[in-house]
Order: C-alpha cells, then structure tokens, then sequence
C-alpha cells in the first residue's frame, strides 16, 4: 500500500470512529427530540420503533393545555420562572463577576491570592451538599419557594465562575490600555468602558453563557428549594409527568425540547465566544 | 509646549524606595532623555510625571501648575508606551482621534487633526485598518501620531524603539528627532539604549538606582562622566577603567605599568591617592592609526586576543594589568592574534576617578 492510500484509509477510519462515538453520544438526546414528537404507544413499543410513522405536535399542545388535553401542567410558569430566574441570577453573577474579575487583575491587595484561592475552592464542594442547610436557612429566611431564594442561591454558585474566567480575560488586556486611554483623556471609569470591556466582551459573554446554563439546567438544588407554580423551574417541572403508577414519557419529552432548545440556540448563537473564552481566558499565570 | 519641573520627588513602594528626591528642571521645548539600566527608576519617573504612579514626596509642576494630585487627564500630556497600547477594537482613524473625542472637541476638529497627524507621519493610507494589520513601524507611528493629535504640553517617551528590530530602530530614531523639529515640544524620553540618549537628546539625564547621577548634554556626558557608573554606561564599547596610584608623578598600574598623569589633573591628585585611569577604546590605538595623533599622549605595548574588524576601524580586546582593554584601530590593517602592538594613550582625553567614591577628580 502506498504512503498517500495509507493514510487515505487512516483518515477515512478516524472519521468512521467520531461519527459512531458521535452517534453514540447523541442517541439520548435525538431519542428524546423523536419522543417529543409521536405518541406514548410508539415510544413503549417493543421492539423500539426508530422512524416514526408520522410525527405529531399534540404532546406540545398536551403540556400547554390545547385541545383535548387533560395534562395540565403549568409549563408556561415553569418556563417564566426558569427565563426570570436564570436571566436575574445570570446578571447578577456577571456584574459581580466584572467588578470581582477586574479587581483581581488589575488591583493589588491583601489577601489577594487567599481570597482568589477559596472562592475556587467554593466550586469543590457539590451543590447538593450544601441542599440541607439552605432549606433550613431558606425556610426560616421565609424564601423558599420563591424565585428570589432560587436566584440568590444561583448567584452564589455562579459568581466564583464568572470572577475565575473574567479575571482570565482582563489580564490578557495590557494595563497601558487603559492607562493610553487616562493619559488621553478619560476617568478610570470610562477607560473601562470604552477600552477593557469592549476588549473583554467576548470573555464575559462566554461566561455569561455558561452562568446562564448553569441556572437553567440546575435541577437538585431548585428541587429541594421550590414547591410550587410560584418558583418551580423547567427541570424541576418535569418531574410533574411522574405518577404514583405511571411516567407520561410523551409529554416529559416535549417539555426537555423546550429545555433544550433556548440553550441551544443561546449556546450556538456565541459559540465563538465560548471556544474563545475556554482555551483564551483560562490560560493565566 | 511647556517646562516640566521635579523637586525632590520621591518614590516608595510599600517601604522600598525606589526614587530618592530627584531635582530636574526641564525648558520650554527641550528634549530630554532618561537613561540607566533597568531598575534604576527612569520609568518610574515617567509615569509620575504623566500621573500613572503616585508621587510619594516632593513636586511636580508642568507649566508652572502643581499636579502632584492631578490625574493623567488634567495634565494635559501625551505618552507613547513601550508596547505602543494602541486599542486593538479601533481602527488607526479612531485610535488617533480617541483622546479628542473624549475632550469634546466635534467632528470637523477631530477630522482635521487627525489628518493633519496622519500627514506628519505618513499614516494617510493606513487610516482604515485596524492596529492588528500594521507592521511594527506603522504601530510605532500610530503610536506617535495619537500624541501628538492632540497639541498637548509635553510628550512622554517610554522606551518607544525597544519592541523594533535595530534597522527599524534607526529609522524611528530619526523619525523621532524629525518630529521634534517639526512639532515644536517638551519631550521626556526613557530609554536603557545609551546610543538613543545621545542621539536624540538635548540633555541627558544618566539615572541610578533612584537617583540621577549626571544631567548635561550628550557631549558633556561622554566628555566629562561625572563618574565611573556614567564612564562605563554612556558610549559604545564602554571606556576603559584601570585601577592605578600615583607614583612619583606617575600613574601605576597594578601590574607596574606606569602611564605619564595627565598634565591637567596634576594639581587635583593626591600622593598615594587610590585612583581609577578612564580611558575610551577611541583613545588608545597603535601608532598611526589614532583619532588623535596630536596632544599629550603616552604609548604603552598591548598584545591582541582578539581583533574583530568592524569595517573603517577593528576593535582590538587585549590584556593589560590583570584585566581587558579594548583598544580602536583605525584605517584597519590585518591583526593576528599574539602580534605585540605599541599603542599611544591619548591623555587629552583620559579621566581619572576617585577609587573611592567613583568621582571624576574635575567634577566639582
């Protein structure tokens, strides 16, 4: 064989070996697109069933309610809840992790590396560890249920994150920028504006999206933390198509593609960023 | 334009000083230029004087107006950093007007004065593009160009050439003094390059460990070195020093060699006095191959380690009481190594230093 075939058949190989882990790795979630869209009777049926005869939005129009429906889940609640709860707690987490971030690489001070080095070390210690007190803190707080304990608890959990890779970001930006743009003209505060933040925009974006998914996604904490069409959020919601005796699979299936779905879009819409702001902001001395 | 004026300004870190009272008083349109090695507190001294870095004592006037508390903003200078800081987000048009935009000034202005910058730096064609798709030397006049948009009192140079390769250098070398002499201006330049301070300076400012060690033209700095640090920092390859005594109406050195004491310096030494002999490389060459064949002068015999012909001259290393000489020929000839020269030491020119403190004996 020669040198330019071998390698011809090498790559033909690769390629064959990512598509099937690709396949394999997409099969949950293609399965629960599919779900969404046909009936209960085709998602049990043995031996499974992998084209659809027809495809249906009634589980859609189920969950929301139309038609003949007699699911009522509160979905649009459920998704208020989670675009108010994710989006606040997102902006939250992003100011703090501005101010947070720009302190740690611009200004020196004390403790500075102790108090870089636990707020990593908040992001150790899993979530669900922490479930038991904040119920506890949360229920004498009188916040549970609510959408602004689920939003403080979310801020607490994004803010290391968005300080780590923010601080990453203003780092790579040279001090004399910002000290060009004093000496022309300009306050430290518009400084920051129109120099460090445009160049940073694309870090904070990214840790935005990340903060953002961190919220949405987020089930065992919000779990624990809410009871209601109060606060419930999306994933949380899902859980409404278990009975004691049986699992609407159909409409659990439609309601993870409305999950799904914004994320996606969020995530294809600043993917550049993203790439960017993990192998870019991350690499600091 | 402006005169700039330091009055024992002082500079801490936490508890390390690092400025120790520095006086300078620099004239309406002077060109000025501090140099020393790294970490003697020039850069240091720039940046207070822009405001970048907090004085810890002593004044600053710009024009008169103390600015000790003033922000950069309010002292109406320019600087040109070491890695050019252009925004990377904006392109050279926008870079250049920034500093007048953000004072206010309209369109029309903004527009005028950066065509006029772009003009005096050739930068017309450039314009459009972004800091990104500009070579080193486009960067560096973008650089420029930002300063001098807008008209400000005094211009801050922070070791500007240093990021540029050595025929770029050169060129910007001139296109800086150029600039000079079209955009009339006070200007405070920082470079470690002894060759930068004595080309472009009106005066130098030689800096040491926080402290200035001499101020004078670049011609009183290389004539008359305050002392051995200015001797050996200010010219190219640096001066020649040997430690001798005086010996009868002569300089010994360590390993007997005695050199006739200037005549001039016969009044400033002391028998016994423990002295440092300051020769250039320029000043001592074999006969007949001097600068100097004329004056005061003395030979002695050096051998060659090594010759490396530069061209019009061959700089000659070679061995003289226990430690390296260099020595200059001029109207090269072949040297080999080994071959025994007699050299004439041009003691016009010589120096001598206190041993002790490092003084020039004619400083006063």
């Amino acid at each position: 064989m020669s040198r330019a075939v071998r390698q011809r058949v090498q790559a033909v190989a690769l390629w064959i070996a990512t598509f099937l882990l690709m396949v394999i790795m997409c099969i949950p979630g293609l399965w629960v697109v599919l779900s969404a869209f046909r009936p209960n009777r085709e998602i049990l049926a043995r031996p499974p069933v992998w084209v659809p005869e027809r495809l249906t939005f009634n589980n859609f129009a189920k969950i929301f309610g139309l038609g003949d429906a007699q699911v009522a889940i509160p979905v649009g609640s459920y998704f208020m809840n989670s675009v108010v709860i994710a989006l606040t707690s997102t902006f939250v987490a992003l100011v703090i992790g501005m101010a947070g971030g720009y302190a740690f690489a611009r200004f020196r001070f004390r403790f500075k590396n102790s108090l870089f080095l636990s707020l990593m070390l908040f992001r150790t210690v899993p979530g669900i560890a922490l479930s038991l007190p904040l119920f506890m803190l949360w229920s004498r707080l009188g916040i549970i249920d609510t959408q602004m304990g689920l939003i403080i608890v979310y801020i607490a959990l994004n803010v290391p994150f968005t300080i780590w890779l923010i601080d990453g970001f203003f780092r790579q930006i040279p001090m004399s920028l910002s000290e060009a743009a004093q000496v022309d003209g300009c306050t430290r505060w518009q400084a920051f504006w129109k120099i460090e933040f445009p160049l940073a925009k694309g870090g904070i974006a990214a840790a935005g999206v990340f903060a953002f998914l961190t919220s949405w996604n987020e089930y065992a904490l919000a779990a624990q933390l809410t009871r209601s069409t109060d606060s419930k959020t999306l994933p949380v919601g899902l859980m409404d198509f278990t009975a004691q005796f049986t699992i609407d699979w159909a409409g659990m299936s439609a309601m993870a593609v409305i999950i799904i779905v914004p994320a996606l879009i969020l995530t294809f819409l600043v993917q550049k960023h993203l790439i960017r702001g993990l192998t870019f902001g991350g690499v600091k001395g | 334009m402006a005169e700039i004026s330091l009055k024992q300004v002082v500079k801490n870190y936490g508890r390390t000083p690092v400025v120790h009272g520095i006086d300078l008083e620099i004239a309406d349109n002077e060109f000025v230029v501090l140099v020393g090695p790294s970490g003697c507190g020039k850069s240091t001294t720039l940046r207070m004087i822009a405001g970048l870095e907090d004085i810890s004592d002593g004044e600053i006037r710009i024009r008169g107006r103390l600015v000790n508390d003033l922000p950069p903003r309010k002292r109406n200078i320019s600087m040109v950093f070491q890695n050019y800081a252009l925004y990377p987000h904006m392109s050279v048009r926008d870079n250049l007007g920034f500093g007048l935009k953000i004072a206010g000034q309209s369109k029309k202005v903004v527009a005028e004065r950066v065509d006029e910058a772009a003009g005096i730096l050739g930068l017309s064609e450039l314009l459009d593009r972004l800091p990104a798709e500009l070579s080193g030397g486009q960067r560096q006049r973008v650089a420029m160009g930002r300063a001098i948009v807008r008209h400000p009192d005094a211009f801050l140079f922070d070791e500007p050439l240093s990021n540029l390769d050595a025929k770029l250098r050169g060129q910007m070398r001139a296109e800086i003094k150029k600039l000079h002499q079209k955009v009339a201006s006070t200007i405070v330049y920082v470079t470690h390059d002894q060759i930068e301070a004595m080309t472009l300076a009106d005066r130098i400012v030689v800096m040491r460990d926080g402290h200035i060690d001499q101020v004078g033209t670049p011609m009183e700095v290389f004539n008359h070195p305050a002392n051995t640090f200015v001797a050996a920092f200010i010219g190219s390859p640096p001066m020649n020093q040997l430690p001798a005594t005086l010996d009868d109406g002569r300089l010994r050195l360590g390993d007997g060699t005695a050199i006739a004491l200037p005549t001039r310096l016969r009044e400033r030494v002391r028998a016994g006095q423990k002295l440092i002999l300051g020769v250039r490389p320029d000043d001592i060459s074999p006969e007949g191959h001097g600068l100097l064949e004329e004056g005061e002068h003395d030979t002695i015999d050096l051998e060659v380690d090594i010759a490396e012909p530069l061209g019009m001259e061959s700089l000659i290393y070679s061995r003289l009481a226990g430690q390296e000489v260099l020595a200059k020929l001029y109207g090269p000839r072949l040297l080999s190594p080994g071959e025994r020269l007699t050299c004439r030491v041009a003691l016009t020119r010589a120096h001598l230093f206190d041993a002790d403190t490092g003084r020039n004996l004619e400083a006063d």
